[in-house]
Formats: C-alpha cells, sequence, structure tokens
C-alpha cells in the first residue's frame, strides 16, 4: 500500500496487515456466559436471552439452563413460567415437576410461619439486632422466592434497627440488589448514595459494587456519559464477587460503549486507554480494547467492524438490548466527525472505504450531520468531495446585529402601541365613572 | 328664513379663528333642524365656501348626505363629498371630527354602492392626512381608506401610510381593522415581515374578549408565518390578553393549526393532502390562495436547507431530495428563489448541476453601511421616545392611582420597576 494512501485511509484498510483475529459474531456461549453469574440473575439473563434470540436452539439451550438453575433454588412461580416457555418441547427431563414445586412451597410456609414466630418474639423483646437479623432473613426467604416487593420492603424495614454503619451498608447492599432485579433504578440510586454517605464501613469491593450499581442506574437512564465514568472509576478488586448482577466483562463492555459514544479523543485517551484499573476489565474483553483502541487511532473500519460483529451479542444482554441502538449512532458519528474534522477538503470515496460504506449512504449521514451542525462543512455532490466550511465571523456578526436590532425596533414599536391601547382603556373608564 | 340666518351667520363667523367656538355652538343648536329636511339644503351649499367655510359646509353637507341616497345622487354625492375633503380647512374640520368621519364613510359607502371603489381611495387619503394630527396618530379613516385600497386593488397606495409608525389611537376598533386590512395589502405585497408585525400587532391587543377580527387575523398569522418563516409557535406571547391565549387556538384548531403541524412533520406530500381535503374551509376563510402559498414555501424551505449541506448537487437529486416529481420542476423553482434572492446559486443545464453559493453580502459597500447608520438612528429615536413615555407615565395621576392601590405601600425602588410591569 502506498504511504500517502495511509494517510487518507486512516490505516482502514491495513487489516489484513495486522493478522489478528477478530471476534467473529459466533452465536453466544451460553454455558460461558452463564458461568459469570450467580442467583437470580443467571436465571433471568437466561430467560432474556431465550425471549430475544430469535433462534430455537439457542432458545432451548437458555431455557434448559434456566430450568437447572431454578431447581437449585426455591422460587416456584419462575419455574412454572419457564416450563410453559419449555412447553414439553425437551423431553422428559423438563416437565412440570408438581412435588418439587409443592414440597418447595409446603417448605416456604413452614419456613414463613417460623420467620414471622421468631420475628414476633424479637419485637416482644425488644432486642434491635434481632429484629433486624428478622426482617434480613424474611427479605432473603422473599427474594429466594421471587417476590421481590415484599422482599425490597422487609431489606427496607431493617433500616430503623440498623446500629452500625456495617449494618447499614449490607441494608444498602440488599435494597439495591433487589431494586436492580425489579428494574426500580431509581430506589438503586438513592440506595446508593446513602451508602456512600457512610464511607467508614466501605471497603474497596463494596466501593466498586456502588459504582456498578451506580453505572447500571444512569446507563438505564440514557445518562451514558455518567454510566461511562462510575463504570471507569470501577476497582479492579471488584472481580466476581458482584457477580449476583453485573459480571466484570459487562463492567468492561458497558463503561467501554458508553465512553467511546460520550467522551471525546482527549478523554478516552486519559480516562479509558491510559486508565490502569480499567484495563483490568478490558483484558477480559479484547475485542471491546480492540476496538476502543482502534477508534482512537482512527481505524474506524475494523473499530466498526467489531462493533458490528459485538451487536448481536449486546442486543441479548439484559441491562444494554436498550440502548445498543443508541449508543452505537453515537460512535458512528462521532467517528465521522472525528474523521472530517482534521481536513480542508475530504473525498468521500476514500471516506466511504475507511467507513465500509457507499458514497450515496456516507452523503445521507453527512447530510444529517451538517444540518445537525455537527460537522461544519459542505458536501461537493459533483466531485464527491466535502469541504470544511469556516465560518465567517464578520458577516454572521452583521446579520446577527441588524436581526436583533429589526427584533428591537418591532418589540419596541409594538410595546408603546400597546402602552397606548392600555391607556385609551384607561382613559376609556374614567371618563365613565 | 331659519336657513337663509344661519347662512350668513357661517359666512361672518368663519373669517377667524377666535369665533370658530362661537359658530360651532350655533351650528351644534342647529344641527337637528338641518337634519330635518336635508332636500332644502342643496342650494345653501352653493352659496358657501368649502375653503373658507369648512366647518358650516361640514354641518351641512353631513345633514345633507344623512338621507337615503338613489343610485344616481350617488355619483354626485361622491363628487361633492371629493371636492369639500380636498378644499376644507384642517383647523376647521378637525373640531367636529365625528361629523367629518360620518361623512369620509359616506363617501366610501357611495363609492361602494357605485361599485367604484377607486374613486375613494385618493380623497380618503387626503381626508385622514387632514384629520391625523401627526403620522403617529391613527383616526378612523385610516381603516376605511386601506380598505377602499384593498377593494380597488391599489395595494401600493396602502402600503404607503402603513410604513408610519402608529403609537396614537382613537379607537381600538380602529387599531384591529387598520392592522387587519394593512396585514392583508403586505400579504397581497409579499411584504411577509412586515404583514406578520401587522397581525401580530391584532392578535397581542389588549382585549377583555375574544372578537372576530382577532379571530381572522390569528388565521392568517399562522399561514404567513409558515410561508415566511417555515414554522409556527402556538405560544402566544407572554403580554397576549388572556381572552386571546384561551381561545384563539380552538377558534382556528381546524384546520389552521392541524396545517401548522402537518407541515412540522416536514411531508410535503401529507401537507399537500391536507390542503386538498381542506380546500373547501380555506375558500370560506379566503384563505385558499395563502394555504397554496404555504405548500409551496415548504418546497423552498427544503432547497433552502440543502443549501447548507451542499456545495453542488444534481437536479435530480434535489427533486429526490424536496420530494418535487421531476428535475424540470426542481430547476423551476430554484431558478424562481434565485430571482427572489432567496438563494444564491448557478444551474450548470449541460450536465444538469446546481452549484450553491455563499451570500455575497459582505457588509462592506456604502448602501449597507447607510443602511446599518439609519437603523441606528431609528433604534436611538426610538429608545428615546420609550423613555420618555416611561417617564411620562411614571407621573401620570390616573396610573400612579391604580399602582398605589394594587400595592399599599411603594418606596423609590417601585417606582422604576413599576412602568416595566404595566407595558409589558
Amino acid at each position: 500500500m502506498e504511504p500517502e494512501d495511509e494517510i487518507y485511509e486512516n490505516g482502514g484498510g491495513d487489516e489484513s496487515a495486522r493478522s489478528k483475529p477478530i471476534f467473529s459474531g459466533e452465536p453466544l456461549d451460553i454455558e460461558a456466559y452463564a458461568s459469570l453469574y450467580k442467583d437470580r440473575t443467571k436465571i433471568m439473563r437466561l430467560l432474556f436471552i431465550a425471549d430475544h434470540c430469535g433462534n430455537d436452539s439457542m432458545k432451548f439451550e437458555a431455557l434448559k439452563m434456566a430450568y437447572d438453575e431454578i431447581k437449585k433454588g426455591e422460587d416456584t412461580q419462575l419455574f412454572r413460567e419457564v416450563v410453559d416457555k419449555i412447553g414439553g418441547k425437551l423431553g422428559e427431563k423438563y416437565l412440570m415437576d408438581s412435588t418439587w414445586c409443592e414440597a418447595v412451597d409446603r417448605r416456604a410456609e413452614q419456613k414463613k410461619e417460623k420467620l414471622d414466630n421468631e420475628l414476633n418474639s424479637y419485637r416482644t423483646n425488644l432486642i434491635k439486632e434481632s429484629i433486624r437479623m428478622g426482617y434480613n432473613d424474611f427479605g432473603e426467604f422473599h427474594y429466594a422466592h421471587g417476590n421481590l416487593g415484599d422482599a425490597f420492603k422487609s431489606f427496607v424495614r431493617t433500616r430503623d434497627y440498623c446500629t452500625t454503619s456495617k449494618h447499614i451498608i449490607s441494608m444498602c447492599m440488599n435494597a439495591i440488589l433487589v431494586s436492580i432485579e425489579m428494574g426500580q433504578f431509581t430506589h438503586a440510586t438513592s440506595y446508593v448514595s446513602k451508602a456512600e454517605q457512610t464511607p467508614d464501613a466501605l471497603d474497596t469491593i463494596t466501593v466498586a459494587k456502588l459504582r456498578c450499581a451506580a453505572g447500571l442506574a444512569d446507563l438505564e437512564s440514557k445518562k451514558f456519559k455518567l454510566a461511562a465514568r462510575k463504570f471507569l472509576e470501577t476497582g479492579p478488586e471488584l472481580g466476581s464477587h458482584y457477580n449476583e448482577v453485573i459480571a466484570p466483562q459487562d463492567v468492561a463492555t458497558y463503561g467501554g460503549l458508553c465512553a467511546l459514544a460520550t467522551f471525546d479523543r482527549s478523554e478516552l485517551k486519559s480516562k479509558v486507554i491510559d486508565n490502569l484499573n480499567f484495563r483490568n476489565f478490558l483484558e477480559l474483553v479484547p475485542e471491546v480494547r480492540e476496538l476502543i483502541n482502534d477508534f482512537y487511532s482512527s481505524r474506524y473500519a475494523s473499530c466498526l467492524e467489531y462493533l458490528g460483529n459485538l451487536k448481536a451479542n449486546l442486543m441479548l444482554d439484559i441491562h444494554l438490548h436498550d440502548h445498543v441502538e443508541t449508543l452505537y449512532n453515537q460512535i458512528r458519528h462521532k467517528a465521522l466527525i472525528q474523521y472530517t474534522h482534521p481536513f480542508v477538503s475530504v473525498d468521500l470515496q476514500m471516506m466511504a472505504n475507511a467507513f465500509k460504506t457507499s458514497i450515496a449512504g456516507l452523503e445521507k449521514e453527512l447530510e444529517a450531520l451538517i444540518t445537525d451542525n455537527q460537522i461544519q462543512a459542505r458536501i461537493d455532490s459533483h466531485n464527491k468531495i466535502l469541504y470544511a466550511r469556516h465560518a465567517d465571523q464578520r458577516n454572521a456578526t452583521f446579520q446577527r446585529v441588524l436581526q436583533t436590532g429589526s427584533e428591537f425596533d418591532r418589540d419596541v414599536r409594538s410595546m408603546l402601541l400597546r402602552a397606548n391601547l392600555i391607556k385609551y382603556d384607561y382613559n376609556a373608564r374614567s371618563r365613565k365613572s | 328664513m331659519a336657513l337663509e340666518n344661519l347662512v350668513t351667520q357661517i359666512q361672518a363667523l368663519s373669517g377667524n379663528a377666535e369665533d370658530l367656538p362661537q359658530l360651532h355652538s350655533i351650528l351644534k343648536a342647529a344641527d337637528e333642524p338641518l337634519h330635518a329636511d336635508p332636500s332644502l339644503l342643496i342650494s345653501l351649499l352653493d352659496q358657501l365656501e368649502p375653503s373658507r367655510h369648512s366647518l358650516g359646509y361640514l354641518y351641512i353637507l353631513e345633514a345633507l348626505s344623512s338621507g337615503p341616497v338613489s343610485k344616481e345622487q350617488a355619483n354626485g354625492m361622491v363628487l361633492t363629498i371629493a371636492r369639500f375633503i380636498d378644499a376644507c380647512d384642517a383647523q376647521q374640520i378637525r373640531l367636529v371630527p365625528d361629523k367629518f368621519v360620518t361623512i369620509c364613510r359616506r363617501l366610501k359607502d357611495q363609492a361602494l354602492l357605485l361599485e367604484a371603489p377607486l374613486r375613494g381611495v385618493y380623497p380618503m387619503l387626503t381626508a385622514l392626512r387632514k384629520l391625523a394630527i401627526s403620522s403617529e396618530h391613527l383616526t378612523s379613516l385610516h381603516p376605511e381608506f386601506l380598505l377602499l385600497c384593498l377593494l380597488s386593488k391599489s395595494y401600493k397606495l396602502g402600503l404607503s401610510i402603513l410604513d408610519n409608525d402608529i403609537f396614537e389611537v382613537d379607537q381600538p376598533r380602529d387599531l384591529f381593522l387598520y392592522c387587519y386590512y394593512g396585514g392583508m395589502i403586505c400579504i397581497g405585497q409579499k411584504h411577509f415581515q412586515k404583514a406578520l408585525e401587522l397581525l401580530r400587532n391584532v392578535i397581542t391587543a389588549p382585549m377583555n374578549a375574544i372578537n372576530p377580527i382577532a379571530v381572522e387575523a390569528y388565521k392568517k398569522y399562522i399561514l404567513v408565518s409558515l410561508i415566511r418563516n417555515g414554522q409556527f409557535s402556538s405560544s402566544l406571547p407572554k403580554y397576549t390578553s388572556s381572552a386571546a391565549q384561551r381561545s384563539l387556538k380552538t377558534f382556528c384548531q381546524q384546520p389552521y393549526v392541524e396545517l401548522a403541524n402537518t407541515y412540522g412533520n416536514g411531508k410535503v406530500k401529507e401537507l399537500e393532502d391536507y390542503v386538498q381535503a381542506n380546500t373547501e374551509k380555506f375558500k370560506s376563510d379566503n384563505n385558499l390562495g395563502l394555504a397554496k402559498q404555504v405548500v409551496s414555501s415548504m418546497y423552498k424551505r427544503s432547497i433552502q436547507r440543502l443549501t447548507l449541506t451542499y456545495l453542488t448537487l444534481s437536479l435530480q437529486d434535489i427533486a429526490d431530495a424536496v420530494q418535487l416529481k421531476t428535475p424540470k420542476e426542481a430547476e423551476l423553482h430554484i431558478l424562481q428563489m434565485i430571482q427572489d434572492s432567496e438563494i444564491f446559486a448557478s444551474i450548470n443545464q449541460k450536465d444538469g448541476m446546481v452549484s450553491f453559493l455563499e451570500d455575497p453580502e459582505q457588509y462592506k459597500n456604502n448602501d449597507m453601511i447607510e443602511h446599518i447608520d439609519s437603523s441606528i438612528q431609528r433604534m436611538m429615536t426610538l429608545s428615546k421616545k420609550l423613555a420618555s413615555m416611561d417617564e411620562a407615565m411614571s407621573y401620570d395621576p390616573q396610573y400612579l392611582g391604580k399602582a398605589g392601590r394594587e400595592r399599599q405601600k411603594f418606596d423609590m425602588d417601585d417606582f422604576d420597576n413599576v412602568p416595566q410591569k404595566f407595558t409589558a
């Protein structure tokens, strides 16, 4: 390849030269994926995949694993749902197991009674710590049986009986866990900030957990930049300690994509690429690491290719799927803007090559960006060249001044007129009286 | 005979300004007998000179014209009144503006009866110039004049008085009509900016109850702001009277506000269909022409948007982008827009390419500087006026009385911000 071409193509064409394996977008390895999580989120994620993958073999594999996983727990309601979904298509082993259900339900009934009695006796004796434990047990009991609302209430009730800051933290963590499962991210945010207000009992792992929870909440409310910051601040101590909510791989993916979509170049360099903490996470998902590096070194084609490959799997992520399109669009727009930024004129053909798209498509995208005033340029559609446009400050000022002047003129005149009319009304009234 | 007597008195007392009040009271007393038998009066008029005995002439002429007039008589009447208006003395007629306005209205009525509105236009212009104390004064004749201009399609003549800034108003109704007719004249001349201003004055004028003039003005306002600005915001300025805020939109919801919403969606086809579907309604409001202009303004706006994004673009692409059927149509639109200097572009017919150019205005030439200078002067005059009015208001006893009632105590600070509250 000619060296000068490389300048224009921004390294988009030397893919083969680097010959590094690209994540091929092969269907998600559900078993590996599921092993990253535990407890309820594992089941929910499996069910989510089953609902959204649109591919029978994958769907039933996910359902099968969910079935096995639920059998380990005590949530009979969820169990019935999954059995319904399977609908007997997985053979004898995955049918409705009513004996198990009844046994679990009976045990649950007994346990509930026991907890109730215990709690009542604690309450009559007014032993704070025991009451707290009692409520906590209740919360865990409800959580295990899938009554998220009741679980949340019980956990929150322990608040009045917390005596040490450790208790407060554990109350907050429980509340956060349940509210994330419920999809009530506003609750999660408020308990995160509550926990952060008790700094003396925070260890590094808890801090990392709180960051993740806050990041998830921001992601959910589409505050991508804040979410990116939170994920990037997550300490590597997190490890797999929080896999009842999030896996470290997710931190890398969520944080990386949000950062790409919202950070400018220098932030990307200082907060993502040079961030030693975050590098640990990125190592877990090499595709995201590569695509961030590609983006930063302007190898857009390869970056977009990675993104394209990842897309199918990201769509199956319980937290990210709603935002994939938005994030992808933002990333693509940023890539387009960054590509055109340094040049006075850009050959659309080369640019289209770099972005692996057609000239017509590229023109449309550029047009939208120019209309949005995100790129200051104009397209020479005849010669297929994009010319940067430098705003003429002087002319613009003149225009603005004249416009402001005539607006002032108009407003003052109509104001005087109105004032006189009101005065007339006055006169008319005073004449009458 | 009493009438003969009256004539002598008119002749005797019209000579100098001191006698005029006396003559005025005599005439007032004689007004009723004069109206008793208008047919006798025609001979009296011949004994008076309109230029010297304007006051007396006016009284008699008013009484004479008060009866029913047949078409044949109307011709003569128009001539007489027009001649009087031309000759009369401004000082004298301003003593009885009501009578003067009445005979001018009769002139208009008879010109319309003769189906010759043009005959009324010039006399009316002279009349309103004589009656108005200054060019800032809006008389009751202004709207009549504009109506005649509209009916006789002499828009240019109408524009000549619309350039004056109006601050003094006799009757609010005059202002409503003046601004409404003025808006229509400006629309006819395609001075959309000015038309918007006039129509906005109607809509935002203080009013206690909604009136039909404001409703019609609002309909036109919606259409014109779509044509001129390519958008319409349904929120009215906060100084608009609450009556207008409350009910204007409901009166104009269908099809006007809906048309604006359709425009906002940016689909030419939908807009065309909407106008098509509501042709009858627009027609009955006499707004069909404007509604059609709204449609074609949408093409223009889309083309203008293209000039911001493209340096060159083929006619075919333009046609596709703005949803025109053929490149030929696009070419016609662009030609028209270049001619009206709405865009700056050149068409290369050989390969069907359009090159969009930058605005050649560099704000460097003499004309521009003069224009800017005159604008500055204008602003300065206006702000002086504003300041003096503000001052006048701050010691207006009536105003102070009201302001004092509203807030029991006020100190010096209140004086500064009270007038703003009042004018806003």
